[in-house]
């Protein structure tokens, strides 16, 4: 084998050709020992003074967190640049010593800025440790002018969420809060980390995805305190999308002031979509208290407050329907064939069920009345007649159908179903058999039902549009800041009143008679030239005994006074709003709830400018609903 | 039945060498891995795994030399085939770690194949040239079948993925056809379609990491924060080193944890910013006396096989030296090539000494040529 080789080829032939490859690399070794030189001796003071002074910071840069508007573009919450103090334990070249001057300069408690720095023990040594948020402009010129003295401390400015007219909506809109342990161990917040704020409540819970930007990041070159010498490179965080309510932020305002000092909630809605147009809780909260991380106190105050201003009344607060409840008996009459528009029922005054009397609100009773006439003057006397003749059961088929006894799918947290009561339902529940004179009470909307504002406004709405449930719905549309947009708005429908055409056209006139006809309950609430149609409702919170005297309600304790409810729509021709008003012990409907009612009704079509008010013009209603 | 003149002719300079350079390999794997608290496990994990590496690596190099290198003529293909059913048997049956499948598993070590067949094609290739030379230089109608047997297991590392690996393997099948002498004209035409091969590559088979990695060398700042961050953060460690370091376990840009792969790919810029520009030269000096040492002995080798043979094993320490070292110096872009000897890795330690071991072989029977 050895000769073959020899033959073909000369190991000189080799030898020459190795000191080519050998050329080649001394080359390549000369060029690594040139850079070398060049890296450590040429350029090597200024790559030292970089390495010394841990030259390269990643900062990262909070994303502003998308605004909110009102329907008409009304800017509702707001971000407003807040001062943070954080200390980089890499820079601090003595940490503790640095945070107790700081505390010093602050005037703030040593020990709750050392427990920060125990809280982040485990992070890497470059990364900033947020102290206290939302410094006041004097801590920062005070921490400014020490700087030299305060190595490692920085301060940041970070868009905090501000909340522009305090507790305006608090309980639709919500509040923000830090995000919690296990909230980041979930999973469902991947883009965030601690001490992020997240919404915890309302529209800032729910739109949460949209409302929270990009995170971006600065790659700074600081000095040995830690100051930031040059910005070497930003990646602009991305700002969340703003989100536009279906509020109308007028009327919302007016609502809230008309219910100032009471207990209760009133929302509105528009019909024809479902659009929360207003929705009221009192007492509210201020969501600005959240936003720099509540203390302890302040919140035991606010979850011990004996009207709980945490709870959304509107959708979480379930009460008797009262009176309005006898819409829904109406409907169940009408549609099983109970009786029509003509057929009259006599009121004495009372009715006489098995050995007890049920009386009628109206001592001396109401004569013949048709079922529009029960409705207008909520004549307890023809429902307790068509709610023995129904049987509870029954009745409750209907209630269900209209959308009670079930939350209404609302984008909010929480909200209660309300309960319509049945035979099956007390057997199970209360452990008793019904008894008749239990439907008596559920058909005039007393007994066990329970509703929230929210169902009931639902069902107004529902009887206002011919029929058609709509899920409420709190945001219209989302707004990127490109200006594109994300519509989120479209109507929900739900599901159809169980009514017919003809039904409803019934009730429509007796709930417009209710309101425009002297005799109806609901006179207050007329507004003059626009046919209001509506349904007044007094809950009873314990069972009178109506065989006394009636007293006037100043003279019953708070706590045993009836709640009040009125749920109106307008204009009954073609209605623009709907309105449900529940005031926790206040009296009669009429008198408490009725006036609030009207002047929302009334802001509402003013700021609109919706015809029949303009220049007080009177506007003729139509023949039909005529009284 | 050992010649005396084999213990005789033991390539000792070599050997000091390969142990030389291992040395510093713990040294500075103990620092690199050493300042992080979090990384008490590992450390002394990767510390203990590197010397078992060593003794496996040693006792696969003596059996390199102890038997002569010319049954690997008669052998070569068998090799070269066995490696290749386990690179292949890898894509089916490798481990998985961040997204490349490279490892194969025994018992508590792992080991990659693609190493393995670093060597096996220079075998294979060693072989094939020796058969016949000629002075016009090969043409594109003899060059065909090595084109293959590179192909193939590029392609099949390229697959895993593993970039840095793969272009080693092209690297040296192109160092030894280069210097076999190509035809001008076919060189020409190879070069050309690896250019368009490699073009169609960029749009559709890299991965978007490894692009970026390119993209970043070519400008770091584009991408301060992603691949350009690794190579600035390792210019700054380097550069901090000055003339003589910050010494042994004081290297701070390691410490926080600026440098990326500090134990594997970045081993360098550890110990550059510890031992400053003598120690790192001297460390260049040492590679570039090893593979000085490895082009001689290929020189002194008296048949083509071994010479073949000695400078495809020297141009594979060769181009891992330049191409892991050019990378911590900014000069190429970030591609995973370890560094030989020192990088933290069995497999790679492996078939370097394996290498050295035939560099040995070679070296020690080269008498028995002469007449």
């Amino acid at each position: 084998m050895k000769e073959r080789y020899l033959k073909t080829v000369d190991s000189d032939w080799y030898r020459q050709r190795l000191s080519g490859t050998l050329f080649c690399v001394l080359a390549a070794f000369l060029i690594l020992l040139s850079r070398l030189y060049y890296l450590q001796i040429i350029r090597g003071a200024e790559f030292r003074q970089l390495s010394e002074n841990n030259c390269v910071r990643f900062q990262s840069v909070t994303a502003a967190r998308g605004l909110i508007f009102d329907r008409k573009g009304v800017l509702v919450v707001d971000n407003r640049p807040s001062f943070n103090v954080s200390i980089v334990l890499e820079d601090a070249k003595d940490p503790k010593q640095v945070v107790l001057k700081l505390a010093k300069f602050l005037k703030a408690a040593p020990v709750a800025l050392l427990a920060k720095l125990d809280e982040a023990k485990g992070w890497p040594s470059f990364r900033p440790i947020l102290l206290r948020r939302d410094l006041s402009r004097d801590a920062v010129a005070v921490i400014e002018a020490h700087k030299l003295d305060l190595p490692g401390i920085v301060i940041t400015v970070e868009p905090m969420r501000y909340y522009v007219e305090g507790k305006r909506a608090s309980h639709l809109i919500g509040y923000l809060s830090e995000i919690s342990v296990e909230e980041l161990k979930s999973g469902r917040f991947p883009d965030n980390r601690i001490g992020d704020f997240i919404g915890k409540f309302g529209v800032e819970k729910g739109c949460e995805s949209y409302f929270h930007g990009e995170r971006g990041r600065r790659h700074a070159r600081v000095n040995a305190l830690g100051q930031v010498t040059r910005i070497l490179k930003t990646v602009e965080a991305v700002p969340g999308k703003n989100v536009y309510l279906t509020l109308d932020i007028g009327l919302q305002r007016k609502t809230e002031e008309m219910l100032a000092g009471k207990v209760g909630s009133a929302v509105a809605m528009d019909p024809s979509n479902g659009h929360i147009l207003a929705l009221v809780s009192s007492p509210a909260f201020d969501p600005n208290a959240f936003v720099g991380g509540m203390t302890y106190q302040a919140w035991n105050k606010l979850a011990s407050n004996a009207f709980r201003p945490m709870e959304n009344k509107a959708i979480q607060g379930q009460y008797p329907p009262g009176s309005t409840y006898k819409i829904i008996t109406t409907i169940a009459g009408l549609e099983e064939g109970l009786f029509t528009e003509k057929t009259r029922y006599y009121c004495a005054g009372s009715y006489r069920y098995g050995n007890r009397t049920y009386r009628c609100w109206k001592r001396l009773g109401h004569g013949f009345v048709n079922p529009i006439d029960a409705l207008v003057q909520s004549c307890d006397s023809f429902f307790f007649q068509v709610g023995e003749k129904l049987g509870v059961d029954r009745l409750a088929r209907y209630a269900e159908a209209s959308g009670l006894g079930e939350p209404t799918g609302i984008r909010l947290d929480n909200e209660a179903g309300g309960l319509v009561p049945s035979t099956q339902w007390k057997l199970k529940r209360v452990g008793r058999p019904w008894l008749g004179g239990d439907t008596l009470s559920v058909a005039i909307g007393q007994g066990y039902n329970l509703v929230t504002p929210i169902q009931m406004l639902s069902l107004v709405a529902a009887v206002a549009n011919g029929g058609t449930r709509y899920k409420p719905l709190v945001v219209e549309r989302i707004e990127v800041v490109d200006g594109s947009e994300v519509k989120i708005g479209e109507p929900i429908p739900l599901g159809r009143l169980p009514a017919s055409d003809k039904t409803l056209h019934i009730v429509k006139k007796a709930l417009v008679r209710a309101i425009n006809n002297r005799a109806g309950t609901g006179w207050i609430a007329r507004i003059p030239g626009m046919s209001v149609a509506g349904k007044t409702g007094t809950a009873q919170v314990v069972r009178m005994n109506h065989d006394k005297e009636q007293k006037p309600i100043e003279a019953i304790p708070y706590r045993f006074r009836d709640h009040a409810w009125f749920i109106a729509f307008a204009p009954a021709e073609r209605p623009k709003i709907a309105v449900a008003v529940l005031i926790e012990h206040g009296g009669h409907g009429a008198s408490t709830a009725g006036p609030i009612a009207r002047e929302m009704i009334r802001t509402y079509m003013k700021n609109w400018g919706i015809e029949g008010l303009k220049n007080g013009k009177a506007h003729p209603i139509p023949e039909f609903f005529n009284p | 039945m050992f010649d005396r003149r084999l213990v005789e002719h033991f390539d000792w300079v070599l050997l000091a060498l390969t142990f030389i350079l291992e040395g510093i390999g713990i040294l500075t794997l103990y620092s690199a891995v050493n300042p992080n608290a979090d990384m008490a496990n590992l450390q002394s994990l990767l510390y203990l795994k590197q010397w078992y590496w060593i003794c496996i690596g040693t006792t696969a190099m003596i059996s390199m030399f102890i038997v002569n290198y010319k049954w690997l003529n008669r052998w070569a293909f068998s090799v070269y085939a066995f490696s290749l059913v386990l690179l292949v048997a890898v894509s089916f049956l490798g481990k998985e770690v961040s997204g490349s499948q490279r490892w194969l598993v025994l018992g508590m070590f792992s080991f990659q194949p693609s190493e393995l067949v670093k060597i096996t094609l220079i075998i294979m290739l060693a072989q094939y040239f020796s058969g016949r030379a000629s002075e016009k230089g090969w043409t594109l109608h003899d060059l065909w079948k090595p084109l293959v047997w590179t192909l193939i297991p590029f392609a099949l590392i390229a697959k895993q993925p593993d970039l840095g690996t793969g272009l080693i393997v092209l690297l040296i099948a192109a160092s030894i056809t280069i210097f076999v002498k190509i035809e001008f004209r076919s060189l020409m035409f190879l070069t050309g379609s690896g250019v368009f091969v490699s073009s169609a590559a960029w749009f559709f088979f890299l991965k978007g990491y490894q692009k970026q990695r390119i993209l970043a060398f070519i400008n770091p700042e584009t991408d301060p924060l992603g691949a350009g961050y690794h190579i600035i953060q390792s210019k700054i460690a380097v550069g901090s080193g000055l003339f003589l370091g910050k010494g042994f376990l004081k290297g701070t840009q390691n410490a926080l944890s600026f440098l990326p792969e500090q134990h594997t790919d970045f081993i360098f810029s550890v110990l550059a910013e510890e031992w400053g520009f003598f120690g790192s030269a001297l460390v260049v000096v040492l590679y570039l006396f090893l593979v000085i040492w490895g082009l001689s002995i290929a020189m002194r080798s008296k048949e083509p096989f071994g010479t073949i043979l000695a400078v495809g094993v020297t141009c594979m320490i060769f181009w891992q030296v330049i191409i892991n070292i050019g990378m911590a110096l900014g000069l190429l872009p970030v591609v995973g090539v370890p560094l030989p000897l020192i990088s933290y890795g069995g497999s790679s330690l492996v078939s370097t000494m394996i290498g050295l071991g035939l560099l040995m072989n070679i070296s020690m029977r080269r008498f028995m040529f002469k007449d």
